[in-house]
């Protein structure tokens, strides 16, 4: 089956456009989380098929779309050592410290 | 994709793996996974998308001539959902490395398969009723499982897809309800769509379990959290005390309660047809993939004028080169 037997499309390979990251804030708020991805040729177009795709019954109040190559994330490898600094540092939390017993608002 | 052998992996981290899926944790689309658990999931996911898709057209076909604007309205919102949940799920499998691009392709060149259920045409107005009834009833029973799925992307796609098709069901089952309880001639036709859905939607969940040769390592992997016929009696079992309860009968002579377990034993499933649909010889798959061609090929103008426009734009916003 040839690619375009109508011959009526345009030369040049054709594509599925870049890919966009997609994050959604479901109630006035509430944090902005990933929902998922879309193809799109621009930041519009993404935005209008982040909606159509991720919210067709109401469940974002808000949008934020970002081309997928500009997300820089951690590694898996290297979730040890890289978030282990936290580990030895237990006087981060309130539990570290002792209160005398039955005292309110502390 | 390049496919590595199996055994030139490292059998440390094949155990690692295997430790983590045993723990019941998430695998997500960084962490190393083993070749054969990566191209497993492309293969199910993808069949998974392009059934979505194919799906959209045995519906789109009574778009036009639902009988009311209620029914209209509920049809193209449904056709709608198929689209989106083919969209979610593409992107998943994007994330094991593969083009959404790559996939479309393998539908459109007829190399890739999808559920053979479509393969069936839509003959009457009661077909929309039992496609959302039976076709959507079924695939509720394989995704609610699917959502605990160990591959996170692929989970989390079905635990949307889920909270949408619940719609779809009982949209359909209304259209089957309001039929069985109106004329003569309606109910015939309810009965109709039952008795030539009812087979193939069994046939949805895939060959028996002695059959089905990727079962044990899905299973393994907890891709799959329970096997082909573990599902289908799961929906027959549910399906049967709805039938009873708008007074239409399913087509199997065999069908009767076990007491003891509390299950609905059913007649045979005719394989023979199954094996000749899913081989491309059921009633209408030269068709789907031709209507899907076309709107590929017709849609294609599209594409490349917002292409073209977006190249513009980009341009306009760039100071001239110096």
């Amino acid at each position: 089956m040839p690619d375009d037997p109508s011959g009526t499309a345009s030369n040049g390979a054709d594509t599925q456009w870049p890919l966009w990251e997609v994050f959604a804030q479901s109630a006035q708020g509430a944090p902005y989380q990933h929902a998922g991805s879309v193809h799109a040729v621009d930041a519009e177009g993404a935005l209008q098929n982040a909606r159509d795709v991720y919210s067709r019954r109401g469940e974002a109040i808000g949008i934020w779309v970002v081309p997928s190559q500009s997300i820089t994330a951690s590694k898996p490898e290297d979730t040890g050592p890289f978030f282990d600094p936290a580990d030895d540092k237990v006087y981060r939390h309130p539990q570290f410290y002792k209160i005398p017993r039955g005292l309110k608002g502390l | 994709m390049v496919m590595r052998e199996q055994n030139t992996e490292d059998p440390q981290k094949v155990a690692e793996f295997e430790a983590r899926i045993a723990r019941g944790e998430s695998i997500e689309p960084k962490d190393w996974m083993p070749d054969r658990y990566r191209t497993q999931l492309i293969r199910m996911m993808s069949q998974h998308a392009h059934s979505e898709i194919v799906g959209m057209l045995p519906e789109g076909n009574w778009i036009t001539r639902a009988p009311s604007l209620r029914r209209k309205m509920t049809l193209l919102a449904k056709v709608q959902d198929e689209a989106g949940h083919g969209l979610y799920i593409y992107c998943g499998t994007e994330t094991l490395g593969v083009d959404r691009s790559e996939l479309v392709d393998q539908l459109l060149t007829g190399k890739a398969k999808y559920s053979s259920i479509f393969n069936y045409p839509t003959l009457s107005w009661a077909d929309m009723g039992v496609i959302g009834w039976f076709v959507d009833g079924a695939a509720i029973v394989n995704q609610t499982v699917l959502a605990k799925a160990s591959y996170g992307p692929y989970a989390r796609a079905m635990i949307r897809i889920c909270k949408e098709e619940n719609f779809h069901k009982r949209q359909g089952y209304e259209i089957i309800a309001t039929l069985a309880s109106g004329t003569p001639a309606q109910k015939a036709m309810a009965q109709d769509a039952v008795n030539r859905w009812w087979w193939p939607s069994l046939m949805m969940f895939g060959p028996s379990d002695a059959n089905s040769p990727n079962t044990a390592e899905l299973i393994k992997w907890r891709v799959k959290r329970k096997t082909n016929d573990e599902l289908r009696q799961r929906f027959v079992d549910q399906t049967v005390p709805q039938a009873q309860a708008v007074g239409l009968t399913l087509p199997d002579a065999d069908l009767k309660l076990n007491d003891v377990t509390q299950h609905w034993e059913f007649g045979a499933i005719d394989w023979d047809e199954f094996w000749a649909v899913v081989k491309g010889n059921g009633p209408c798959n030269r068709e789907r993939i031709a209507a899907r061609r076309a709107a590929h090929d017709d849609g294609r103008w599209v594409r490349d004028a917002a292409a073209a426009h977006a190249a513009k734009a980009a341009a306009r916003s760039q100071p001239a080169a110096a």
